[in-house]
């Protein structure tokens, strides 16, 4: 453990940007609330990635196809079925839970570069369905006529999520939750075993430890919260979009992460934060911004192995108590 | 109709094949997979639009780009990929995938979203007669050049000295090292190569499906598929998983047109839980 001298500052830290996130959308224009639940969104997106890759060492590269099929659950579910907020987001997680042990039980199986090339392989045949099923999916179109619902179950005060405000708090609180989920999973004795298994996974099988269950395990939790994520964006576009499928959005995670910092809890909130707002500066004066991403990313693979967190972290500065014990097990 | 369509199959079994081939080639050696190989497909199909419209020749270009594509290749390696090696394979597969994204911007920055023609050379602009009806003389082209390559390529990793030096570095590295080859040179020459034979593919592809920004991601996936099903590392294998897809392609085409793009990655997951090594790999997955 660290230095407790730094724990006042780090606790201080961490309530003053609570209280941000809390007041932000009160004092700024709306047009800031939009970026900020983009942020959220993507955050608990990269967040679901890094728990396959940072903490257990599967670098997948579909991970989009669980987001779109969170997102395509939520959307037909409210067209169709219910427009109950609640029970949308409970298929939601179903869905993309049960797609990714379906997924996942094949995936898991192999290593490295095989996994790699079945995540990419899965990902272009959901996608494909996606695109041609269009009856379901109304493919290029994306999933239109999305009733947004507005409230949760009847007790409660109404939730609109059509007023960005409300709609921000909204995601605010299912992002917090579900990075404390995933928080206390990884702090786990589970999350220690993907560890493990991601450090050394000869080791961990000759020590008894159900390599398979333990990955796949966590590649269904990943899809969960991706899936989440992709539901989320629902009020954000007003449609489920097919580029929610798409290759490039498993792309997004990958550079939040590796931005930010795999070898950090909260390495994937700072990336996808960086990411969005490099992305909304760079748009604003170059039509290609992903040429300049693209170049930020190569040089924070080359540079820095431990992103931007892991560079803030190395000057002492600001040494999070997380990090601290990452690095020890690194 | 029939074996027109099985000629169809198999003039893109022989586009997928130079690209499978380069990116089987690379990991066998590398170890890794080169993401990249998509782009630069894309970088020889551009390149290629470019010498063939300012030179009127498209032979020329045909020579040329893939030349271009070899060098833009070897930048890549020397300056960058070169300074991963010590790290893990995910790493690298990260930084050639860095490259995915800013070479997909830099064609759209360079010549334009929109989609590039390059005529066919007046020479193979015709057709020939095959069982009564047409084929177009260009699709030929590419069918005898996918097997010409295949054969080129197992000679010269059977036959001569540095292939054979890169099937050592492929299959024990430090002994290779050990022995006195130049491994890093073999990492090099054999990453550049790969990326030759794929701006091959991207200047014989030009003329075909003409030059589009989409172009590497879509057929890089499609040669993953390749190389899983004939196995990594194994150029025959990647030979046997072209002539696969391909038909599986042009044949899904009369069956299910709606969802032939489905079939190919379905038919990968079979073949992978039948036989996860390959047809031709020989296990350690």
């Amino acid at each position: 453990m660290s230095d407790p001298k730094h724990q006042p500052a780090q606790k201080l830290v961490f309530v003053a940007i609570a209280i941000l996130l809390v007041i932000y959308p009160l004092v700024l224009p709306r047009f800031y609330s939009a970026l900020a639940i983009e942020i959220l969104i993507m955050s608990l997106f990269a967040l679901s990635f890094n728990l396959m890759f940072g903490y257990a060492g599967m670098l997948s590269f579909g991970q989009a196809m669980f987001f779109g099929i969170g997102a395509y659950t939520a959307g037909l579910f409210l067209k169709y079925i219910s427009s109950s907020l609640a029970l949308a987001m409970f298929a939601c997680v179903t869905a993309s839970f049960l797609a990714a042990v379906l997924i996942g039980f094949v995936c898991v199986r192999f290593t490295r570069t095989y996994f790699i090339m079945l995540t990419v392989a899965f990902s272009e045949l959901i996608y494909a369905i996606g695109h041609k099923w269009a009856s379901l999916t109304g493919g290029d179109d994306g999933l239109v006529g999305i009733p947004i619902p507005r409230y949760a179950i009847a007790h409660l005060p109404t939730i609109d999520l059509e007023n960005i405000q409300t709609y921000y708090y909204f995601t605010l609180i299912v992002v917090a939750l579900g990075a404390l989920v995933l928080r206390i999973i990884v702090n786990s004795r589970f999350g220690h075993v993907l560890r493990a298994i991601r450090d050394n996974r000869e080791r961990a099988e000759f020590l008894g430890l159900n390599v398979r269950r333990h990955l796949l395990l966590s590649f269904a939790i990943a899809g969960l919260f991706a899936g989440l994520a992709g539901a989320l964006l629902i009020p954000f576009e007003g449609m489920v979009s097919l580029e929610t499928l798409h290759f490039s959005r498993s792309a997004d995670p990958i550079i939040m992460s590796i931005l930010g910092g795999t070898r950090f809890f909260l390495g994937p909130v700072v990336g996808s934060a960086l990411f969005i707002l490099i992305k909304d500066t760079i748009q604003n004066f170059a039509e290609f911004w992903m040429l300049w991403m693209g170049a930020i990313f190569v040089g924070t693979v080359l540079f820095l192995p431990g992103g931007v967190v892991g560079f803030v972290g190395s000057l002492g500065l600001f040494r999070s108590r997380h990090a601290t014990t990452e690095e020890k097990e690194g | 109709m029939i074996f027109i369509q099985f000629l169809n199959g198999l003039s893109t079994a022989m586009l997928l094949f130079l690209l499978a081939s380069g990116l089987t080639l690379i990991f066998g050696v590398l170890r890794v997979i080169n993401f990249a190989h998509g782009s630069l497909y894309m970088l020889g199909a551009y390149f290629t639009y470019s010498i063939a419209t300012l030179s009127g020749n498209y032979w020329l270009s045909l020579v040329v780009a893939p030349l271009c594509v070899a060098v833009a290749a070897a930048i890549i390696e020397l300056l960058f990929l070169r300074r991963l090696y010590a790290r893990e394979h995910e790493f690298q597969l990260l930084l050639l995938f860095g490259f995915v994204l800013v070479l997909d911007d830099v064609v759209k920055a360079c010549w334009g979203t929109a989609l590039k023609l390059v005529p066919k050379p007046a020479a193979l602009d015709g057709s020939v007669q095959i069982l009564g009806r047409t084929f177009p003389e260009y699709t030929v082209l590419i069918i005898v050049l996918g097997p010409l390559v295949a054969l080129g390529l197992w000679y010269a990793l059977a036959r001569t000295r540095i292939g054979k030096q890169i099937v050592a570095a492929s299959l024990d590295r430090d002994a290779a090292n050990a022995l006195g080859m130049n491994v890093p040179f073999l990492y090099t020459t054999v990453f550049v190569f790969g990326a030759w034979l794929g701006g091959l593919g991207g200047a014989v592809a030009a003329p075909l499906r003409a030059a589009s920004p989409g172009m590497g991601m879509e057929i890089v996936i499609m040669s993953f598929a390749v190389v899983i099903i004939g196995g990594l590392g194994s150029i025959w294998g990647a030979f046997l998983g072209s002539i696969l897809i391909g038909e599986v392609l042009a044949f899904g085409t009369l069956v299910v047109p709606k969802f032939v793009v489905v079939l190919p990655f379905a038919f990968m997951i079979l073949v992978f839980l039948w036989r996860p090594q390959g047809l031709f790999g020989k296990g350690g997955v």
